[in-house]
């Protein structure tokens, strides 16, 4: 049969280069600690289920000593470090990071269940791509557009998600480095190990003890960092639940917050799209990285007359998606990251189901061990759905049609979200007319999922506050700057 | 062409612009992304075996100079037969390409030497510019099938079509496959690299089909670029948005500049996910080299042996 005419054979990435340690602890103060509690807990790879690493489980009293090394670290080291020296240090994690890139696209790929494409080709280029431009940052600060002698905040506490662990770790760690704060950073619970192993590299590159401090635990260490009285910042990147409570932490206490929360992305296709890019540009907004991803395009807008075409073609393509082992090069959607995350997948496509949506998936294999779900859709999805207002985080996409532009826009701002959006149409006009009238922070014309350290992102509304990259990320590691 | 393709389309100017206008633009930045994400498939070990003797399958072998010899046709016909004479079980080529006056040579050498299953296409058309009457053209097309070619590589009049004459491409098209019948199969050479944008890509390609070609064809090889990874992926597309139109399996060669094994494969696998494995047979997918089949064979050979051979174990032409 024509199927198996060229089937490609199995290409794994090796992962020997990956040499991991059957325990760790917190780095603290340029050392590596146990925690106080002694306590520890496994990461495990979500496409195997298996073990990798058992790591610390910080706690109040690991938090006061990291906050405190920081803010040693800050008074007698960083601050009076001249800013060309400061650069000097982010040069170096990039070039380790550059030369690392292998053992850190393995690494990620098996803590997270990511393809290794796309840690290869994304997460990893662009994490050191992040210290490069920040490093150029660094000594010409006063040219910013933040007064003369802009001036860091201190400590700064650093939270960051399971999504994309080692390159949240960048946007958030080079900023703040390249401004002249310290950092005590908490990875997410599931995801722990780059940043255990950026540790390393802050060690290679001989970065001052206590500048960066890695504490790793649950959303109690998350809770005991924020929560600390000594702390002049907080930096925050994960659900609108979380960021909520860290917004009441911080509402009475003078510090600022920067806010990356979620978000349920409107990907609008007008009839005279690129069908055949928009069909692709659809698959990148929702399957990229199994749908986890904050910015995802998880609402998909098709104008009426094209309906059953670009849903037949979408199908077919997404028929083509290459589901499996993360560690395979032609793998394109690897493995849901938590066993949580999963049922909440599952629990959120069953409601698509019960409120009257139509679901499909792709006819594909699932290996029976790991976190797994299909590339699916839901079509006859309304604005009243949950599924068309909820932030899924998986590969699944919500399908709903609009008659007029005007409608599209609407539809496209109804939601509590407004972190993404994106626009495909060849009509230049309305790309300009579009772009004016969606409440999004970042908005893609014709391409979606697109990142460069260079351009700022961040949302309206419940995705967040503040942005990251470019030179207005600059603001939120700069006192007083807005 | 389906019932309702027909009446839409009567050969007109006005119904080809009508159609032709309408077809979706391509994305410049998304068609080369995706070919070069595609590009980044690794494909080893047993699908690399598969898809090297596929590729010598779907190869046109082809010599095209003004220099060419009988002598030179003839090794080049062995050669096409039995591509590995150390090895008889790799695959004989999908066929032979020449020029008008070396068909009868090449059809009478191959047919003595057991190779009447490999056809003879001959390029037409007053190949590769395209610049002569249509009663020259048609001359010559006739001349080639008359001399035993079954498949006709014909050039479009990039000329007319650039200057928007669609209905003058259509007519010429339509004429040389008349003119084939069921003796030939047309393949239509858009010449890829004079037309610009992947748009007109997209529409000479359509242009091609409506008018009754076999198979669309990228390039002469006469002009850079060729056949690039996007510009087929969007002839691809066409051929399969032509099949559900249609119900009609159009099929592409990309032809020029594919020198490496790596450049073959990455082609079955552009075809593999774009059209999907029903293209994946010498009926639709053909690749028009000449130094890419001496590649395919030392990788053949690497693979067999467990390592390289020098250049001094395949056959030069």
């Amino acid at each position: 049969m024509a199927a198996d005419i060229f089937e490609y054979a199995p290409a794994p990435e090796s992962r020997a280069i990956v040499k991991l340690k059957s325990e760790y602890g917190l780095f603290i103060n340029g050392k590596w600690v146990s925690p106080q509690s002694k306590k520890k807990f496994a990461s495990i790879n979500p496409a195997t289920e298996e073990v990798l690493a058992k790591v610390s489980q910080g706690s109040q009293a690991d938090v006061d000593k990291a906050v405190k090394a920081a803010r040693v670290a800050y008074n007698k080291v960083w601050s009076k470090t001249k800013p060309k020296e400061r650069a000097k240090y982010l040069f170096r994690i990039a070039r380790l990071l550059q030369e690392r890139a292998r053992e850190f696209a393995v690494l990620e790929s098996l803590d997270n269940g990511k393809p290794i494409r796309e840690t290869r080709d994304v997460d990893i280029p662009l994490s050191a791509a992040h210290f490069f431009y920040h490093a150029g940052w660094a000594d010409k600060l006063e040219y910013a557009g933040y007064g003369d002698n802009p001036k860091p905040y201190g400590v700064v506490a650093q939270i960051i998600p399971w999504n994309f662990p080692l390159l949240m770790l960048a946007w958030k760690v080079a900023p703040a480095l390249a401004t002249g704060n310290t950092v005590v950073l908490k990875p997410a619970e599931t995801t722990p190990l780059t940043a255990l192993l950026f540790a390393e590299i802050c060690e290679q590159a001989e970065l001052p003890a206590g500048v960066v401090n890695i504490v790793t635990g649950d959303g109690t260490t998350g809770a005991a960092l924020v929560n600390h009285g000594d702390i002049d910042k907080v930096a925050f990147t994960g659900s609108t639940e979380v960021g909520k409570l860290i917004a009441n932490s911080i509402a009475d206490r003078g510090i600022p917050a920067t806010l990356e929360l979620g978000g349920k992305g409107a990907n609008i296709v007008f009839d005279d799209a690129p069908i055949d890019e928009a069909v692709e540009g659809i698959i990148n907004g929702i399957f990229f990285n199994q749908g986890h991803v904050c910015c995802a395009g998880s609402r998909l807008l098709l104008q009426e007359s094209i309906v059953d075409d670009f849903l037949t073609k979408l199908q077919s393509r997404m028929a083509k998606i290459r589901v499996g082992d993360p560690l395979d090069k032609n793998t394109d959607l690897g493995a849901i990251n938590s066993a949580a995350q999963l049922s909440k997948i599952k629990e959120l496509s069953e409601s698509g189901t019960k409120e009257g949506a139509n679901i499909w998936s792709a006819p594909c294999t699932l290996p029976a061990k790991g976190f797994w779900y299909p590339p699916t859709i839901f079509t006859g999805v309304t604005g009243a759905h949950r599924i068309a207002r909820e932030e899924i985080f998986g590969p699944v996409l919500s399908v709903l049609t609009f008659r007029t532009p005007n409608e599209a826009m609407e539809k496209a701002n109804n939601t509590p979200f407004g972190l993404s959006a994106g626009i495909w149409t060849e009509k230049g006009s309305k790309i300009l007319w579009a772009a004016q009238q969606l409440k999004a922070g970042v908005i893609w014309a014709n391409t979606f999922n697109k990142f460069d350290p260079a351009s700022p992102f961040g949302g309206y509304k419940e995705s967040g506050w503040g942005r990251e990259g470019g030179r207005h990320g600059l603001a939120a590691y700069i006192k007083g700057a807005k | 062409m389906s019932e309702s393709l027909g009446k839409l389309i009567d050969g007109s100017e006005s119904s080809l612009r009508a159609f032709l206008d309408n077809l979706p633009g391509v994305d410049k930045v998304g068609a080369e992304g995706r070919a070069a994400m595609l590009g980044t498939r690794s494909i080893k070990t047993t699908s690399k075996a598969r898809a090297i003797d596929l590729a010598i399958s779907m190869v046109d072998l082809t010599t095209l100079e003004g220099a060419d010899t009988p002598g030179k046709v003839r090794s080049l016909c062995a050669k096409a037969l039995r591509p590995d004479p150390t090895d008889l079980t790799v695959p004989h080529v999908g066929a032979i390409c020449v020029y008008n006056d070396m068909v009868k040579i090449a059809r009478d050498y191959l047919d003595s030497i057991g190779g009447q299953s490999i056809p003879v296409a001959a390029v037409s058309t007053a190949f590769p510019s395209g610049r002569a009457s249509m009663e020259v053209k048609l001359r010559d097309t006739q001349d080639a099938i008359e001399s035993g070619a079954s498949e006709i590589d014909m050039v479009i009049d990039r000329g007319a079509f650039l200057s928007g004459k669609f209905g003058l491409v259509f007519d010429e098209i339509r004429e040389i496959k008349a003119l084939c019948g069921e003796t030939a199969h047309l393949k239509v050479i858009l010449e890829t690299g004079e037309l610009a944008t992947y748009d007109n890509v997209r529409k000479a390609s359509y242009l091609a089909m409506l008018a009754g070609a076999d198979f669309i064809k990228t390039s002469t090889g006469k002009v850079a670029p060729a056949a690039t990874p996007p510009v087929v992926l969007v002839m691809l597309e066409a051929v399969r948005d032509f099949f559900s139109l249609t119900g009609k399996r159009i099929g592409v060669k990309p032809a020029g500049g594919i020198r490496t094994t790596k450049d073959a494969i990455k082609q079955l696998v552009l075809v593999n996910e774009t059209t999907g494995p029903e293209w994946l047979t010498p009926k639709l997918f053909r690749i028009g080299a000449s130094a890419l089949l001496n590649d395919l064979l030392m990788q053949r050979m690497k693979l067999r042996n467990g390592r390289y051979s020098s250049a001094n174990y395949v056959t030069v032409d």
